[in-house]
């Protein structure tokens, strides 16, 4: 089982990150930072593992690839979202972050709550109700098992 | 079934002669843009992640500083010594405190039919020269910087026809602001916006980078001006020749057709912290809601044009003595132009403060940053919540003469008032 952080609709990266963080040396010294403006106390709180579910257009706004990095360095397992904002996603997928797309979830799970995420059957459990995400189109995939995009073009070029 | 103009321009980056929508292809790149928001993280990627570091095509890289510059603490500075050592080892092409990344791609870089990688969001401004732009992250482009291609899905269209002229006092800022207010943060997520009809065509093409620029707070992935005989002039007063002047097919496909009368647009504020939380002035202003700072600049509302609009607002009055007035120009050309034309001598004498080329009050942590509670009117291109500096500020946007009146007054208003 794993924890559930709940989050609204059109949670922006200034949210995730914000700007004046983005140019400190790595990601290590910027992800105590995570969602600084919505709970400066979450990155204390998170543990590896917690997943966060969202509405609609989780990670609008900017290109910075430090939004999905910090949620990746606290540990979080999966964003699972009714939808998401496509360079969030693609970062996502490009540094190994599970981006999940599943439009039933968020009315059935609370806050604080628990869920199971099967991530290979692609399938969330919420008190034994299970809701099914929308599969990821297979080169979409395959960067995802490979550990992300460098990672997989370390393996093209072994 | 014929191809949309975006669609073009992925076939001849895939060269293949027909893709549609979903279909996923592998693209060669024309260009890549990075900023120093991002590049310190790709150059350590560069060194550190990858098997066999290697960069395919140094002259299709360019590196930009725009974000924080000048350093404005020490660990910036170390950030930027980063992105400039490596730029200089390896030969790309590095432009420091010159302008906004996107007014440069335009004026020294950006060709009609292209594709374009930049790791920032509004790379969709180059669609007002009939390219696609689009933004990614940091390891995306540095997949792009060493292999010279990447992958894309290729998206739906929406096309916006706009048909007449924007009334005086009415700038694309409003028409965009308009468009995303009807269509909201989330209307155009994973597509292209396309701009056609002759609405689009009686826009100068910097008009159209407004539109294109601020596709992105749709949630486009590019936003395109068909191209015509102004990008041609665009291009060779700049130097450059353009080639790929694609036009979307008469029987293509658009996923949704949108029709905009330009007479009838108004101008608009957008109030916090949803660029789609559009207002009215005439509606806004009869709140009379004060401000504490006012920001003319940005890749989006930064131009000679906007500035022009500015000057002759606050020409020969002051600006409310509780309002800082940030005026930053997008580019060293447009400032230059500004000097020449004596704007800047305006709106210094009407006490606004004029900073050098970057993306200044905009992005939130470089100058002009707002205290807790405080209140920002600004030609920016976001208004998220603590955009612009403290997570209780707030962040309206409007255009360049709402800006400047605004400044004057000390509380959100237009120039007639």
């Amino acid at each position: 089982m794993n924890k559930v952080w709940k989050f609204h609709n059109d949670v922006d990266t200034d949210q995730i990150i914000a700007s004046q963080y983005l140019l400190l040396p790595d990601i290590e010294a910027m992800k105590q930072y995570t969602f600084e403006s919505l709970d400066p106390d979450f990155a204390k709180k998170a543990q590896p593992g917690d997943l966060i579910v969202a509405g609609e257009n989780f990670g609008c706004g900017s290109s910075r690839e430090q939004a999905p990095s910090v949620l990746k360095a606290l540990g979080i397992k999966a964003v699972i979202a009714k939808s998401f904002a496509r360079i969030f996603y693609r970062n996502s997928i490009n540094i190994g972050l599970p981006v999940i797309v599943c439009k039933d979830l968020y009315e059935h799970v609370e806050d604080g709550g628990q869920a199971d995420l099967d991530l290979s059957a692609g399938t969330v459990t919420v008190d034994g109700q299970v809701f099914s995400c929308t599969k990821l189109p297979e080169y979409m995939q395959n960067i995802l098992n490979a550990g992300g995009l460098i990672a997989s073009l370390n393996k093209e070029e072994a | 079934m014929g191809m949309t103009l975006g669609e073009k321009i992925i076939a001849r980056a895939a060269g293949v002669d027909f893709v549609k929508p979903n279909d996923i292809h592998t693209v060669t790149l024309d260009r890549m843009m990075s900023n120093d928001g991002t590049t310190h993280l790709t150059v350590d990627m560069y060194h550190n992640k990858l098997k066999n570091p290697k960069i395919a095509d140094k002259d299709k890289v360019v590196f930009i500083m725009d974000h924080n510059v000048p350093a404005e603490n020490p660990k910036t500075a170390e950030a930027h010594k980063k992105m400039r050592d490596f730029a200089i080892e390896n030969d790309i092409k590095l432009y420091e405190g010159q302008g906004v990344c996107h007014q440069i791609m335009m004026e020294d870089y950006v060709c009609p039919g292209e594709l374009i990688f930049g790791a920032d969001s509004h790379t969709t401004s180059y669609g007002a020269l009939g390219a696609f732009g689009t933004g990614v992250g940091c390891t995306d482009f540095l997949y792009a910087m060493t292999t010279g291609t990447s992958w894309v899905m290729v998206p739906e269209t929406i096309r916006f026809n706009l048909h007449g002229k924007l009334r005086e006092g009415v700038y694309p800022r409003d028409l965009i602001l308009t468009i995303i207010g009807d269509i909201g943060a989330n209307g155009a997520n994973y597509k292209i916006m396309e701009f056609a009809g002759d609405g689009a065509h009686n826009l100068s093409v910097d008009d159209r980078m407004v539109l294109c620029n601020l596709t992105v707070e749709a949630g486009a992935k590019a936003g395109i001006v068909e191209p015509d005989e102004k990008v041609v002039e665009y291009c060779k007063a700049h130097g450059r020749e353009a080639v790929h002047m694609f036009k979307s097919d008469e029987d293509a496909h658009f996923c949704e057709v949108y029709d905009y009368d330009l007479s009838k647009i108004e101008p608009v504020v957008v109030r916090p912290d949803f660029v789609d939380n559009f207002a009215l002035l005439k509606d806004v202003k009869k709140e009379k809601i004060a401000i504490d700072e006012a920001f003319l600049g940005s890749c989006n509302n930064g131009r000679i044009d906007d500035l022009r609009v500015a000057a002759e607002i606050v020409k020969g009055k002051q600006v409310d003595p509780k309002v800082r007035f940030i005026v930053a120009p997008a580019s060293k050309a447009v400032y230059i132009q500004a000097l020449e034309e004596g704007i800047i001598t305006t709106l210094m004498e009407a006490g606004a403060m004029v900073m050098n080329c970057n993306c200044s009050v905009c992005w939130g942590s470089c100058q002009g940053v707002i205290g807790e509670n405080e209140v920002l009117i600004s030609t920016g291109t976001r208004n998220f919540k603590g955009r612009a500096g403290a997570p209780s500020s707030k962040v309206y946007l409007a255009s360049a003469a709402t800006v400047a009146a605004s400044a004057l007054a000390g509380y959100i208003t237009g120039p007639e008032d």
